[in-house]
């Protein structure tokens, strides 16, 4: 018998796979199932970013990857090896928490060598003043945590773990407790640090907005299951569900009937109205869909005018309000059929303003539209929109 | 403004005063009246009455003929907060990590023999560990005690009833300490590469070092002072400075010897209290 013939398939495969792997992972409590079967990769070197509302698994998934919690099933693969079952201080990985977690009666030195002690590292001193020269803290290393600022605690944080290179570094929501402006600065430090030092960074976070400007890829997360993983543009550009596309950024749903499909083009019945959209970006096999289009890509005019040819032209509409926020307008027009519809309109100084009452007529590019399940609810995702931690 | 600061200046005074009554009543002025005995006339009695002579002889006199007793208190005092800090600070990080919501009734457990008055307590020592009781019957047909040996009115003995007596007062400061450490500390150490012995003493330990100084304090300075424990469990040969303190009161009469030897005691306690704080470092306790 041949060596080669005693490997298992399935093994050789997550043996070549270097980066995060998780397979069939589940976590339940007593009552609920947290994590379920959740199957994913993370690509070495990724800034990855698990994006969901409160309660949707991915804090604890990411105590499972970090050990701190242990799966009920499934497995957990780091460069090939199965670490599972492995304890938290065996695993190369490190965490940022979300309470930073510094140790109180250590210095600001004593917290980030910690790792290197415990590992018995040689030129603990040079590396530790080293990374807090990396963070902008060298003058700070004979300081107690309760002696920093929240911001100044945050890189505290990231610095005592990034100083263990590890193979995967977790940040639950590194950055919620500061404040927008600190948070902004703070999102483009992490991208900096990120692609200085290579690692592979996965960011735990219920902002949309942190996490498309971070991470390169993004995987939503809802009630335990990936609903939608990809390139940030990706997934906002052509959601699956009606949950991603309500959670991340804003979308108009419109119910509608499939009428024909063809291997490029669906056609879709709404309200009346025939309006195409591209097959690729139709996701149900069904025949009903809600049609759903970005409020940025939908353009408003007076009845008849030529909008932006070849267009969907959906005419009918009434200005119910206007609001003014400089750079753009946000419209909410009512159409025939009782839906408001959200329109933003960008300040280029070319367009005039509608007032409430007028009557006009909205227009999309087929290119911009999807179909999605009409199974699915309409309004999924969409109360955590604006609500930010 | 300058109203108001002056105002809340009296509400305080008036807020110290009570408090403050009570000690000048019960505390300065027995303490002055302690000091004062101690320097009194040796020779006077309760016959021919007390004189202040300013006699540090006194203290000289003390020393010398009870330096045994005080050693042996400082010994047993020490040996019993020893063991009560070990039995204590598990019993304590028991309930604080792992009780659950068994967390309340099992602190009730631990502060319910003050139910009972002390002197109770520890004659059930005495029953406990009686010659023909259950326990010495046990070690002897086990063969860790001889047929002849006894724990009553043995050192083990006394150190037992003080251990036991004093336990509560290193848990309580104790848990306190420990329940108030943040877990996510301990998991943020275990994600840091420290095993769970590592963790326990890079960051448990440190972070419950004020429940570990304010516990043996709490253990230590009354059970130097205890007599209560020597006189039920002990002998003659086991008797610490608060039996000599008590017999020379109320047996044989002599205040100005009794009075050196409890300010003597005191100074002492005091001094050792110092140097422990300073080398436990209260500036690394937050």
């Amino acid at each position: 018998m041949s060596q080669a013939a005693e490997i298992d398939p399935a093994a050789q495969l997550d043996a070549a796979y270097d980066g995060l792997r998780l397979a069939g992972l589940t976590k339940s409590f007593a009552a609920f199932t947290a994590v379920d079967d959740l199957d994913l990769d993370v690509p070495r070197g990724s800034f990855f970013a698990l994006l969901g509302p409160s309660g949707c698994g991915k804090t604890t998934t990411l105590r499972m990857v970090a050990g701190l919690d242990s799966p009920t099933s499934g497995t957990i693969t780091l460069a090939g090896q199965d670490i599972t079952r492995s304890k938290p201080y065996q695993r190369p990985v490190n965490t940022v928490f979300q309470s930073y977690a510094l140790f109180p009666h250590l210095d600001i030195f004593e917290n980030v060598a910690f790792g290197l002690r415990r590992r018995k590292q040689r030129d603990v001193e040079t590396q530790v003043a080293d990374m807090l020269d990396l963070v902008e803290l060298g003058s700070q290393a004979r300081k107690r945590p309760a002696q920093l600022s929240g911001g100044q605690q945050q890189r505290v944080a990231l610095a005592r773990a990034l100083i263990n290179k590890p193979e995967v570094l977790l940040l639950d929501e590194p950055l919620g407790a500061l404040d927008l402006k600190l948070r902004r600065s703070m999102q483009i430090e992490l991208k900096r640090i990120q692609t200085e030092v290579g690692l592979t960074f996965i960011h735990v976070t219920h902002d949309q907005e942190e996490a498309m400007t971070m991470a390169d890829t993004v995987a939503v997360m809802n009630k335990g299951l990936i609903e939608q993983m990809g390139a940030p543009a990706e997934l906002y550009e052509n959601p699956r569900s009606t949950f991603v596309a309500n959670f991340l950024g804003q979308s108009n749903l419109i119910a509608g009937t499939i009428t024909s499909r063809a291997s490029d083009v669906v056609t879709v019945d709404m309200h009346g109205i025939t309006v195409s959209v591209p097959t690729g970006r139709t996701h149900t096999d069904g025949d009903a869909g809600w049609v759903g289009i970005r409020p940025e890509k939908v353009l408003i005019g007076e009845p008849g005018e030529e909008l932006d040819a070849p267009g969907n032209t959906i005419p009918g509409g009434v200005v119910t309000d206007v609001s003014f926020v400089g750079v753009s307008t946000q419209y909410l027009v009512r159409m025939p059929w009782g839906q408001e519809l959200q329109v933003f309109q960008q300040n280029t100084g070319r367009v005039r303003m509608f007032r409430v009452g007028e009557s006009v007529e909205l227009s999309w590019r087929p290119e911009y539209a999807f179909v999605l399940d009409q199974s699915q609810d309409a309004s999924a995702g969409a109360q955590q929109v604006g609500v930010d931690g | 403004m300058a109203e108001t600061t002056r105002r809340k200046g009296r509400v305080g005074y008036l807020l110290i005063l009570p408090g403050g009554l009570w000690l000048l009543l019960f505390f300065a002025f027995p303490f002055y009246s302690l000091v004062a005995t101690s320097l009194y006339d040796p020779s006077g009695s309760d016959f021919r009455g007390y004189e202040m002579s300013y006699a540090f002889g006194n203290y000289v006199d003390v020393i010398r003929d009870y330096w045994q007793p005080m050693l042996r208190s400082l010994l047993y005092g020490a040996t019993a907060t020893f063991f009560c800090l070990v039995l204590g600070y598990v019993l304590a990080y028991a309930i604080a990590f792992k009780s659950g919501r068994w967390k309340v009734l099992l602190l009730v457990l631990v502060i319910a023999p003050f139910f009972t008055s002390f002197l109770i307590r520890t004659l059930s020592w005495k029953l406990l560990l009686a010659d023909d009781g259950f326990v010495v019957d046990t070690l002897q047909f086990v063969h860790i005690l001889g047929a002849d040996d006894r724990l009553l009115a043995t050192p083990f003995a006394v150190v037992a009833g003080l251990t036991y007596n004093f336990l509560p007062f290193m848990v309580l400061p104790l848990f306190a300490s420990l329940d108030k450490i943040d877990y996510r500390l301990i998991e943020a150490s275990g994600d840091l590469y420290a095993n769970p012995v590592r963790a326990f003493f890079k960051v448990t330990w440190p972070l419950s070092l004020p429940g570990v100084v304010s516990g043996t304090l709490l253990t230590f300075i009354p059970a130097v002072g205890d007599f209560i424990n020597a006189e039920i469990l002990g002998n003659t040969n086991t008797r610490m400075i608060g039996n000599v303190i008590q017999s020379l009161f109320t047996d044989a009469n002599d205040y100005p010897a009794a009075g050196a030897l409890s300010v003597i005691l005191m100074l002492m306690i005091l001094a050792m209290v110092i140097v422990y704080v300073r080398r436990a470092g209260t500036e690394e306790l937050l």
